[in-house]
């Protein structure tokens, strides 16, 4: 007898939404084993690791406003690596949009209007779109690999942003420390649910996720960005640009980060500081490819993953758990869900090896 | 800059260069047959850890050493595991990786904090450690120095001219006719991606035992991802990596003199300079492409591509 | 191991006090006070960080099971200190101490809210009936550094590592400058930036190519022991920053600039023990104990010695201060007058450079 991996003839749909669940159990095992070993009650940390933030109001207000950027930075992304458009800078691109966005904040500090806050998303877009269209050029015209350039613009970008926060942006009133003005009422994202943080970004980000799967799912386009993906020699067959369709994903991954980095700035932060995000342009890839690329299910992905950081922050506080566990923790998380995600396309089953014997 | 200072800045230029070619040589190794380590920073952390807490505890920098490369190999095996039998996705898996590698290396290395170490000690070759210039520049570094060297010249020799090494590059451009002719392309590439995470702990080793002989949470502080762009930036060919992160780790410490000698250069702000390595690399990449060497540049035909063997 | 094992007892024992209803309204004789604190980088920095905590196990320590504490690190300037802080406040605690700048917007925004919880934020510049400020003078520091530097350095040139140009790190290098130039009027001070608090690879690197051109006395604003190692590789001296870098470079510190926040949390804790708390925002130097000095090396001649100790003690006695005019900027504009000293305000806004500075 021995074990035969055997591809499936179609993916297990059923399988499909059993084995993120069977991934999180897997997670739990292990982190019941690990807490178990470092001397903590492994209960409580479970419990403050993957429940704490879903008990109240505040805590799904929060575990909102960590994973709108997510999503809305993953959707885009995601779109791109169905067309084998790898943007590995969403970080420098969402940095540039709020650099974007919040100079027009600035510049207009102290002023009153309803049409600033919407002329600081549209900059910041545009801001996430000239970014990405560095590498987009790049790959189009001389062919040079976008992960490299888009990876290279990331450290440029957060440079830029501190030579501006410790330079001409800085508050004047701040006592030389490296931050800009706090942002005037008109120029802060609106909260939508009182006695939190929850702000506008976040249904935001919703909305974006549905779209983009209404655009991959049904229309001509999303087609064409996936054909050029898996098949590249058909789709230049039928007639699909491929340039087209890198600048497209490259500019609409930009831009939707770009839109991200602002909803940080002039949400939850309310000013430009040295360091905006903890690194989301990063995250938010490991969130698509958690959604499996699929808009919603980077919805499901998004709110995993911020679940884990509020998860941890929280078993710090209640338990002492050290920060590094969190990492930890999201490292086994993900190798189980890549690992379960094996399950949905092979299956492994028992062969006889008995050989027949052939006839004398 | 007199000629003294000079010989004392291309010093510190190699010692800044060997991390990134340890980690950047295991990278290409693994990306010529195929496959898409982005787990690098993770396993150079694990193996830094690793290296200083062996040393600390056995104080044996070499079985230090060989501990980190033991643990980037088992890093890489995690990968291995994961995408070559699980076919799971390598960016995504390599990603993780370095998710884990940070946490894990963060845990373990805290309770080593604040405990300093002997520095690696640097080989004396009798004779030619003493001559003037030279010296002080090629022969008076440590062991892990040499080793990188000589994993280089190791590389490009075995990939250009030995049949294992075909058969890799044969993976990475064509797994489907490699596995026809009767090669294992999986077991080719776990060797692959076991070679990348022993040199990713090498180079972690060398940041914690020679470079700043301590141990400090995330000290790689990005250089795993400078080794991803250096495979790229060397089209995959071990002379021109080797280049490139001599070049790299020269810009990165140019601009520090810079600073302390002329108050800046040109008068730029601090963090423009600070910006000089990396638009260098997009500089040299679009000048190359548009070049003659267009066309040679290709990538592993295969890089990121799980293979499935038709059973 | 230690640690959490102790501070699992305290928990244990204030099981009924972390009920989200006790917002530290009154301390009742059995309930123990509960004290956050909020860092922003790892305990295990062995620098900025690393004092806190050593404050933190201080107050464990002097207040015993009167107190249970808690602390979270590597918490990012952001929403996500805002959170972290939050959940603090809403969790029982009745002290939360904020560890950074970066913290201060948060800090104010969430006392806001919770009114009955005391916080302390440090090296900020706001306050409110419930948020108090706290810093320390570690420019007092920097002097006595200054004054060892002068006597000792034979180039006359020190390399100074430091992270961003804020006031805190700007008065440092100028104080640091000027004591030195009180021995050594030619005395020089060449700086390199490398944009972050803490990056050992980049501070060594920095302070080779210091040495590389000339600097014989190594200083900085940064928080890894690497600058010092490679001062000790290269045969040269240089200060600690932070904490005792003794072990890193037994001959190379003269000495270092010690964060010591262990007297100051007790006192704030027994403020709130004793319900006496009020806001303020101090600035305590050598005079009060916040910033103390590491034993001096073997290296530092008699000399300097005794004009370190000069320095420390006319600080502390109050007749002598680091900026005393007439300071000159690099343009030649008189910053500070002849025989006046510099008040608070125009050193937590300095933003120009003494002569000798090259930055």
């Amino acid at each position: 007898m021995s074990l035969r991996i055997e591809a499936r003839p179609e993916i297990d749909r059923r399988l499909l939404y059993v084995t993120p669940l069977l991934a999180v159990a897997l997670t739990v095992l292990a982190g019941f084993f690990i807490f178990l070993l470092m001397g903590y009650n492994p209960f409580a940390a479970l419990y403050h690791f993957f429940v704490s933030p879903l008990t109240s109001l505040y805590g799904l207000s929060e575990l909102a406003v960590k994973a709108a950027p997510l999503i809305m930075i993953g959707v885009g992304l995601a779109m791109g690596f169905r067309a084998n458009v790898w943007n590995i800078g969403a970080e420098g691109q969402l940095t540039v949009g709020a650099i974007a966005g919040g100079g027009i904040a600035l510049a207009f500090w102290g002023q009153e209007g309803a049409w600033i806050l919407p002329l600081m998303c549209l900059a910041g877009i545009l801001g996430g779109m000239a970014y990405a269209a560095i590498p987009a050029f790049l790959k189009t015209r001389l062919d040079v690999n976008e992960i490299l350039t888009s990876l290279m613009l990331t450290y440029v970008a957060t440079l830029l942003l501190s030579m501006l926060v410790y330079g001409p942006w800085r508050d004047p009133d701040g006592f030389g420390f490296p931050q800009s003005r706090l942002f005037t009422d008109s120029a802060l994202l609106p909260v939508i649910l009182e006695g939190t943080r929850l702000h506008l970004g976040a249904a935001v980000a919703l909305f974006v996720a549905v779209a983009a799967w209404v655009v991959m799912t049904r229309t001509v386009i999303g087609f064409q960005i996936k054909v050029v993906g898996q098949a590249p020699a058909a789709a230049a067959y039928a007639g699909f640009h491929r340039k087209r369709v890198i600048w497209l994903c490259l500019l609409t991954s930009g831009g939707l980060a770009g839109l991200a980095g602002l909803f940080e700035t002039a949400g939850p932060i309310g000013q430009l500081i040295p360091v905006l995000t903890p690194g989301y342009g990063f995250t938010a890839i490991i969130v698509a490819f958690l959604g499996r690329l699929h808009p919603l299910g980077i919805i499901a992905s998004g709110i995993l993953m911020a679940l884990s950081y509020i998860g941890g922050e929280n078993a710090q506080v209640e338990v002492g758990l050290p920060q590094a566990v969190t990492g930890v923790f999201q490292g086994l998380l993900l190798f189980f869900l890549l690992a379960t995600d094996f399950l949905t396309k092979y299956r492994v089953r028992y062969v006889s090896t008995r050989r027949e014997v052939a006839p004398a | 800059m007199t000629f003294d200072s000079t010989v004392l800045i291309l010093v510190t230029v190699i010692g800044a260069a060997t991390p990134l070619l340890f980690a950047a040589l295991g990278e290409l190794v693994v990306e010529r047959s195929g496959v898409l380590n982005l787990g690098i920073e993770g396993m150079m952390l694990v193996g830094a850890v690793t290296a200083f807490a062996v040393t600390v505890a056995t104080a044996s920098a070499a079985l230090g050493i060989l501990a980190a490369a033991i643990a980037g190999a088992l890093m890489a095996l995690a990968f291995g595991v994961l995408t070559l039998s699980l076919t799971a996705n390598q960016v995504a898996t390599g990603l993780a990786l370095t998710i884990f590698g940070i946490g894990l290396s963060a845990l373990v290395g805290s309770g080593f904090v604040g405990i300093p170490v002997e520095r690696l000690p640097r080989l004396q070759i009798p004779g030619l450690s003493d001559l003037p210039v030279l010296g002080p520049l090629l022969f008076n570094h440590d062991a892990l120095v040499y080793l990188s060297v000589l994993a280089t010249v190791g590389v490009a020799w075995f990939l250009v001219r030995t049949r294992p090494g075909m058969i890799l590059r044969a993976v990475g451009e064509s797994d489907v006719s490699a596995h026809s002719i009767g090669y294992d392309v999986i077991l080719v590439r776990y060797l692959a991606v076991l070679f990348g995470g022993v040199m990713a702990g090498l180079g972690g080793a060398f940041l914690s035992l020679s470079y700043t002989p301590m141990w400090a949470e995330e000290m790689t502080a990005g250089r795993g991802w400078i080794a991803l762009a250096l495979v790229v930036f060397s089209s995959w060919r071990p002379g021109r990596l080797f280049l490139g992160a001599y070049l790299f780790g020269g810009v990165t410490i140019l601009q520090l003199y810079a600073q302390g000698s002329g108050g800046g250069f040109l008068g730029l702000p601090a963090q423009v300079l600070s910006m000089m390595p990396y638009l260098a690399t997009i500089v040299v990449l679009a000048v190359i492409a548009g070049g003659p060497w267009k066309g040679r540049l290709d990538a592993p035909a295969c890089l990121g591509k799980p293979f499935r063997p038709a059973t | 191991m230690r640690l959490h094992l102790s501070r699992r007892t305290f928990l244990a024992g204030t099981a009924a006090a972390s009920s989200a209803l006790a917002l530290g309204r009154g301390v009742y004789a059995q309930e123990p006070l509960k004290v956050g604190f909020v860092y922003v980088g790892p305990i295990g920095d062995y620098g900025w960080t690393h004092g806190h905590e050593l404050g933190r196990k201080a107050v464990v320590e002097h207040f015993g099971d009167k107190v249970a504490t808690t602390y979270v690190e590597n918490v990012a300037e952001g929403p996500d200190a805002e959170r972290v802080i939050r959940q603090l406040a809403s969790s029982g605690h009745g002290l939360v101490f904020t560890t950074s700048f970066g913290f201060m917007n948060p800090t104010v925004r969430v006392a806001k809210q919770f009114p009955q919880v005391k916080f302390e934020h440090a090296t900020g510049y706001q306050t409110a009936p419930n948020l108090a400020v706290y810093n320390a003078r570690f420019y007092e520091g920097r002097a006595v550094c200054g004054a060892i530097a002068g006597h000792m350095s034979q180039s006359g040139l020190c390399g100074y590592v430091a992270s961003f140009p804020i006031p805190e790190v700007v008065m440092g290098i100028n104080a640091f400058a000027l004591a030195a130039q009180k021995v050594n009027p030619d005395f020089r001070v060449n700086v390199v930036w490398i944009n972050s608090w803490y990056d050992p690879g980049k501070e060594g690197d920095a302070a080779k190519a210091l040495i590389d051109q000339g600097a014989d006395i190594i200083s900085q604003h940064t928080d890894s022991p690497a600058p010092l190692q490679v001062a000790e590789q290269r045969g040269v001296h240089g200060f600690g920053q932070a904490s005792d870098m003794a072990a890193y470079a037994p001959n190379a510190q003269l000495t270092a600039i010690l964060d010591d926040w262990s007297e100051y949390y007790i006192q704030r804790v027994q403020a709130v023990l004793d319900d006496a708390w009020e806001t303020h925002s101090i600035w305590y130097g050598l005079k009060e104990g916040m910033v103390k000095m590491a034993p001096y090396g073997d290296a530092v001649t008699d000399d300097a010695r005794q004009a370190a100790e000069a320095v420390k003690e006319g600080i502390i006695a109050g007749t002598l201060h680091p900026f005393t005019g007439p300071i000159e900027n690099q343009a030649g504009e008189v910053m500070i007058a002849d025989g006046a000293t510099a008040t608070d305000d125009e050193m937590q806004k300095m933003d120009w450079w003494v002569e000798g500075v090259q930055a």
